[in-house]
């Protein structure tokens, strides 16, 4: 449903008034109810406002170490203006507010370390670094489990995909020269 | 008209599965606080990707600035699930490719630089990303990604970093409503970092029983992990809906049949039909279909009755801006319409 005042944003503040067995009924959008003297709010509850408790407890360990002036090298994007609108405003932000972030992740999504789909672009060297961690828990439980023959098979996997990337930077370190 | 018309796996219980992915183009500050030339830089690579591409067969996709797109029209794809409201709320630079098929979205400049949907009938979750992921793979070979080794897909809101899946599922739960074990299904689905919300109406209320299931967690578990999550749960839930229709019908016999006969009753005659009450009776005939009680009508004309009834598709049927007094009277003559030509066709 549409504001009925603005028309153009959702309606999210609902109204009833009774009044001498007359009936009313207004459906807002936030801005408008906010300009209306009828509707009395208390204070509002929202997601950023959740994203900033939790960065102040990351901020106040670690992140207080990095000058308050600071911004973000790429868009601009400095703490207090990250921390008022509770989004970040380039790919480079999460580097930069890596701090004030962690433990936000943290509690949003209980993990830090993403384990889905790897853009091909750029991406390829990852998929092999997970691929090694991967063969490298195998290895292990073959070991304990005296599978040795499964585990000199795992071992030799491992070889050959830790292979091409020491050739490549060998290439480099060729061109270096 | 898209997955509407057409059937799918679990389509009694299950409307549609829609997955989504959220996607920023490295190096380019997102819609958050972004300057229109750049906005304008990410739609023309967007939709360069795809005049070029020939990898992909289907789906085809349709370019549109928002800006031109007439205001009922933008509603009409928000309520058909097809773009978002915060699209619209970007208008300066939001786009959308929509498939001809109706089925894939691409939004330009919503939250992220790019999100893109696959809606599907009935429980098709695996499928719905499937089809989004080559998708995926199309923008991709031409536009480099905000990417972390550690944190995956880099998105505005860090609530959608990782995989930035979301994906959810549509479904009708009327008996487990009328039974009233809604709430303990909402609480026990919340411990394993899923939610659901009603589609409908506004806050808790979830008009005409259809409720929205979806996954919370986009960062730690793969693709398949937050996919195969949501199908093992919604699974469990369709079965005990299932249950409680047929255990309901049993019990209450003929009430249940009329019930669903008054219903078609005052849909076929109503002079005024509110939302609110047009959303319980469509309710109410849906269960009645799913249990073969009525054979005038199939799941599929009825979902499409309940796209057709709400605001913004009654304002674009009736042709001219209407307030909501209105809009109650021109809903009941279209509906009446519509379910006139139903029954007729079915005799005739």
């Amino acid at each position: 449903m549409l504001c009925q005042e603005c028309k153009q944003k959702q309606a999210t503040v609902h109204m009833t008034k009774i009044i001498n067995h007359k009936k009313t009924e207004s459906h807002l959008c936030e801005d408008c109810a906010r300009s209306h003297e009828d509707f009395i709010q208390g204070p509002s509850f929202s997601l950023n406002d959740l994203i900033f408790g939790f960065m102040d407890m990351g901020h106040s360990q670690k992140a207080s170490e990095k000058p308050v002036s600071s911004e973000c090298g790429v868009c601009g994007m400095d703490y207090k203006r990250f921390k008022k609108m509770g989004r970040l405003g380039c790919g480079e932000c999460y580097k930069f507010f890596e701090n004030e972030l962690g433990p936000v992740l943290g509690r949003i999504h209980g993990n830090t370390q993403h384990t889905g789909k790897v853009p091909k672009r750029g991406g390829s060297d990852l998929q092999i670094k997970r691929q090694i961690t991967r063969l490298r828990g195998e290895l292990k439980r073959a070991i304990e489990l005296e599978a040795f023959e499964q585990a000199a098979l795992l071992r030799d996997e491992i070889k050959e995909l830790e292979k091409p990337q020491e050739l490549q930077e060998g290439d480099a370190n060729e061109l270096d020269k | 008209m898209s997955w509407i018309n057409e059937t799918g796996p679990a389509r009694d219980v299950v409307l549609s599965s829609r997955t989504r992915i959220a996607r920023n183009v490295a190096n380019i500050p997102f819609p958050s606080i972004m300057k229109p030339e750049h906005g304008e830089q990410v739609a023309q690579k967007i939709r360069s990707c795809f005049s070029s591409n020939t990898s992909l067969e289907e789906p085809r996709f349709n370019f549109m600035y928002m800006r031109d797109v007439p205001a009922v029209e933008q509603q009409i794809l928000v309520e058909r699930h097809l773009a978002s409201q915060d699209l619209m709320e970007n208008i300066k630079v939001s786009a959308l490719l929509l498939d001809t098929k109706e089925k894939v979205t691409v939004m330009i400049n919503e939250e992220d630089h790019i999100r893109m949907q696959c809606i599907l009938p009935g429980l098709q979750l695996n499928q719905a990303w499937e089809v989004l992921s080559k998708v995926d793979d199309v923008i991709e070979e031409q536009v480099e990604y905000a990417f972390h080794e550690k944190l995956g897909y880099l998105t505005c809101c860090p609530t959608n970093v990782g995989t930035g899946l979301r994906s959810s599922v549509m479904m009708h739960l009327p008996a487990l409503t009328m039974n009233k074990q809604m709430n303990v299904i909402l609480q026990t689905i919340s411990k394993i970092g899923l939610t659901a919300r009603g589609i409908y109406g506004e806050g808790s209320e979830a008009l005409g029983s259809i409720y929205q299931i979806s996954n919370q967690i986009t960062l730690g578990p793969s693709e398949d992990d937050i996919i195969s999550n949501l199908t093992i749960a919604c699974k469990q839930i369709i079965d005990k809906e299932r249950f409680a229709r047929k255990a309901l019908y049993k019990t209450s016999g003929i009430q249940f049949d009329d019930a669903v006969w008054r219903s078609i009753g005052i849909l076929q005659n109503a002079r005024v039909l509110e939302i609110k009450e047009f959303m319980a009776l469509i309710s109410q005939i849906r269960l009645g279909v799913s249990l073969g009680l009525v054979s005038a009508f199939t799941l599929e004309k009825i979902d499409g009755l309940m796209t057709i009834g709400q605001p913004a598709g009654i304002v674009k049927k009736s042709g001219k801006s209407a307030d909501a007094s209105e809009i109650d009277i021109i809903r009941a003559d279209v509906i009446r319409e519509t379910m006139k030509e139903k029954i007729l066709t079915k005799e005739g």
